[in-house]
């Protein structure tokens, strides 16, 4: 386990530890905001997201490079049809499911047994779209 | 609007951020994690795809950091969670469809919850602005459809 895998194992336990905190382990927390029944999941957003706001756009103004070398690079996409397509049939598959990537992760952790099959599936979701769109 | 009121949410929102903040400042890296899947495929496949130079480079860390939150909730549940270990209520085919879909269109869009909402909305990236717009607004539709046609949590 080098330095770089113990900082993401590191930074991955805390990531775990907040989603389950703010309840997102739960399909049924995510289904009650996509059900428009409690909008607690866009302050939880909001609030990792000002963090990594400044993690991003602050901290490099005082810090050359990232602590074990490397570079700061904000995270940047293409826009093309491919965003708007998956994010989509990603939004079809979360109001079904109460899942994303990350929920899902924790929910094992909570110990929600059947998010096995969720996680699984989204092995097969990944391969699919590699194997055949990629 | 906060049955549950606001502060599991906040402090929650708070800790991933503190964990995205830490991963950033001491490796320039995302901490996001839908990429986690196709990197880990990488392992089992020989298709060009997956045997792409980033993946291939980024796989290991994106492993420790799975194993990360996976610990991470594990410990909540073993510490401070009022509920213990817990079990889901929403029915099986809708993980395992909602799943293969959550799968297939993050990949597609190159990214989630985490990758545009938390990283590429903080990194100003309009593209992931679009993507979550749409990822909300279908989920909310997906969401009531199917509370609507009366499908069975």
């Amino acid at each position: 386990m080098n330095n770089r895998n113990t900082i993401l194992f590191i930074g991955g336990v805390f990531f775990g530890f907040g989603l389950a905190f703010g309840g997102m382990s739960k399909p049924e927390i995510v289904l009650s905001f996509l059900q428009l029944r409690d909008y607690g999941l866009i302050l939880l957003m909001g609030a990792a997201s000002a963090m990594a706001f400044v993690a991003i756009n602050i901290v490099p103004k005082f810090m050359g490079e990232p602590a074990l070398g490397g570079e700061f690079k904000p995270r940047t996409r293409a826009f093309n049809r491919n965003t708007v397509l998956g994010a989509i049939v990603f939004g079809v598959g979360w109001g079904m499911s109460g899942q994303c990537p990350g929920s899902a992760l924790s929910s094992l952790g909570v110990g929600n047994i059947p998010v096995i099959l969720g996680i699984g599936a989204m092995f097969a979701g990944a391969y699919v779209m590699g194997r055949f769109f990629g | 609007m906060f049955p549950l009121g606001i502060y599991p949410y906040i402090v929650g929102g708070l800790i991933i951020g503190v964990g995205v903040f830490f991963v950033y400042v001491m490796t320039g890296l995302h901490a996001t994690q839908s990429s986690f899947f196709s990197t880990t495929i990488s392992y089992f496949s020989n298709i060009p795809y997956f045997q792409r130079r980033t993946y291939l480079d980024t796989r290991e860390w994106r492993l420790f950091f799975a194993a990360g939150v996976i610990i991470g909730a594990l410990i909540y549940t073993l510490t401070i969670s009022p509920d213990g270990f817990w079990i889901t209520s929403v029915h099986w085919w809708r993980l395992l469809i909602g799943g293969f879909l959550v799968g297939f269109g993050t990949r597609l869009s190159s990214g989630c919850t985490s990758g545009h909402g938390i990283s590429g909305v903080a990194s100003l990236s309009t593209t992931s602005l679009y993507a979550v717009i749409t990822f909300i607004l279908v989920g909310i539709f997906t969401a009531n459809a199917m509370q609507i046609l009366g499908v069975a949590a």
